[in-house]
């Protein structure tokens, strides 16, 4: 039996009911087109200003040192727990399976695919990506992205490329960094429960690795800097509402740009799956 | 022909040129129509004030004028050439020559006061002598008397000085028109003082033409030589400021009331 609303609530109360929550439906895929078509036109303003000269160097050197100096100590701590726990954590489970031999190899794998490049991006997401949010927010609700504009330079040149380029460049730097420091603290878990040289742990390791695991995985790491740079950049270049806006800015820079990370690693995988069939 | 004709119309009776002439300018916001038609001019060398309550569109009069805004329709001509119609590297060009004082001073808050004035002067002129342009910043500091805040950051300035810092920082460029938005609202009626008659110095000093949007009736008594009140997206009167301080219509002298 079907449920008459109408019967129930009254003709108006279903009729009004109904239009409100079509109006909402809209406005939000609405919403969601939008930012996309405006991240594409800030996407293809970027690479426009990209290619035009006067090269920013001195800032975009300003802009690498201080991305990779702030978060430095925090992916360092945070990828030698890693390294430390994934092997400790396997250690049982391989050591049922008499492979205990292998844990260095399987977990370099895990690591180099997978684990150090997501966490490292997820890492910037909420630290770069936050900071320059609210940067460029505060900058345009205090009028000084338009000072820039009326003093005669392009901001978009000046405060994007330069970000932009910046993580697209020191984030793959960074999970390098992570990845060394996830190692060492698999080195030290291994050797809780007996000896095993350094060298033998990084010979035992690296084995285990193929080009086909670390191209594809620092080829995304690229993809991975990109999507953070441009879309913090996008959220704080186009924040509104005062110090209200600076504020969301810098919270949907953290939240879009971490999403991104996953669509983009979900389709990198996809994708070295496809290039692994081709090239075997 | 034609350009010959334009400019016997450009010339005024006194000789003095057009350097902004705004006609029918119209601007809303969604449905929030801000400016309906605005219609008017500035002439070489003068300070004209605009008057108007807060909210009413001044800000956005005046960011049309340097293309941060664009207008709906009508025409807004700068130095005879239409916004509109300029290329990116023209509009450029036209904004060196065109300064900005912000109402919230927009001073860089990550620069010092010296890499605040180097900013734009690195990016345009063509000089890289360090010399020259260390004496061009102290220069324009001593122009605002702020001389000793050179390495300070913009944080550690009180609202009056950030003032002049933005002031100093628009006056490097040595602008042909300057447009001063509530250059001394929120400071100290001495501090006021001291910033229209810096406004009335550089007038006399540098020959530029400035539009003044303020509140303030003293800073516009000492600085205006024409003003203009704006009210509901229009251009509502226009003269002298003693003529409409004195003005028989109530409305227009309400504006002048201190009590
Ligand atoms: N970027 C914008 N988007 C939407 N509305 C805007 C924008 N800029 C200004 N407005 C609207 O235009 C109107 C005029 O704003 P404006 O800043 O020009 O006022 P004002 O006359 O300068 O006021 P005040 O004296 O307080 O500075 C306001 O109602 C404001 O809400
Ligand atoms: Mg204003």
């Amino acid at each position: 039996m079907k449920l008459n609303i109408r019967k129930i609530f009254g003709n108006k109360v279903a009729k009004e009911n109904q239009d409100e929550f079509d109006l909402s439906r809209f406005k939000n895929v609405e919403k969601i087109l939008n930012e996309i078509g405006g991240l594409s036109r800030f996407t293809n303003n970027f690479f426009r200003e990209l290619f035009r000269p006067p090269y920013e160097h001195t800032e975009l050197l300003k802009q690498a040192y201080t991305i990779g100096l702030s978060t430095l100590p925090l992916i360092g701590i945070t990828a030698f727990i890693m390294g430390l726990v994934l092997t400790l954590q396997s250690r049982p489970v391989m050591a049922e399976f008499g492979a205990e031999s292998w844990l260095p190899g399987m977990v370099s794998v895990s690591i180099v695919r997978e684990i150090g490049p997501v966490i490292t991006a997820l890492i910037c997401a909420g630290k770069i990506g936050s900071g320059i949010g609210a940067e460029l927010g505060s900058m345009r609700v205090t009028e000084q992205i338009d000072a820039m504009e009326v003093s005669g330079t392009n901001p978009i040149k000046y405060l994007v490329t330069t970000r932009v380029l910046a993580t697209t460049f020191m984030i793959p730097i960074l999970v390098f960094y992570s990845d060394a420091i996830s190692f060492l603290g698999s080195y030290i878990a291994v050797n809780m429960h007996g000896f095993i040289s350094f060298p033998l742990f990084i010979n035992q390791a690296f084995d285990a690795l193929h080009y086909n695991d670390l191209i594809p995985a620092t080829i995304k790491t690229f993809f991975f800097g990109f999507a953070i740079g441009i879309i913090s950049c996008y959220k704080g270049y186009f924040s509104e509402n005062g110090t209200e806006g600076v504020g969301k800015a810098a919270n949907s820079a953290v939240v879009i740009s971490s999403l991104a990370i996953f669509i983009i690693d979900l389709v990198a995988v996809q994708l070295s799956e496809i290039f692994n069939i081709f090239s075997f | 022909m034609i350009e010959q004709k334009e400019n016997i119309n450009n010339k005024l009776i006194n000789n003095q040129e057009i350097v902004i002439q705004i006609e029918h300018l119209k601007k809303s916001f969604n449905k929030n129509a801000v400016l309906k038609d605005i219609n008017m001019v500035v002439n070489e060398g003068e300070n004209v004030v605009i008057l108007g309550k807060s909210g009413i569109g001044k800000s956005v009069l005046i960011k049309c004028i340097v293309g941060l805004i664009y207008p709906d329709s009508g025409s807004l001509k700068v130095f005879n050439k239409e916004i509109a119609e300029m290329s990116s590297r023209e509009l450029n060009t036209l904004r060196t020559k065109v300064g900005f004082i912000f109402q919230g001073n927009a001073l860089y808050d990550s620069m010092t006061v010296k890499e605040n004035l180097e900013f734009p002067l690195r990016r345009n002129k063509t000089i890289t002598d360090p010399h020259i342009i260390d004496g061009l910043i102290v220069e324009a500091l001593e122009n605002v008397g702020l001389v000793d805040t050179i390495d300070k950051m913009p944080s550690e300035l009180s609202g009056g000085m950030k003032k002049r810092i933005g002031l100093a920082r628009t006056l490097i460029l040595k602008p042909d028109i300057i447009l001063y938005d509530e250059p001394t609202t929120g400071l100290d009626p001495l501090t006021s003082r001291e910033i229209s008659s810096l406004i009335l110095k550089i007038q006399d000093k540098y020959k530029t033409s400035s539009i003044i949007i303020s509140h303030d009736l003293n800073c516009a008594k000492i600085t205006s030589n024409r003003m203009l009140i704006l009210h509901e997206g229009v251009i509502r009167a226009e003269g002298k400021f003693n003529e409409l301080k004195n003005s028989n219509d109530e409305w227009i002298s309400s504006y002048f009331k201190t009590d």
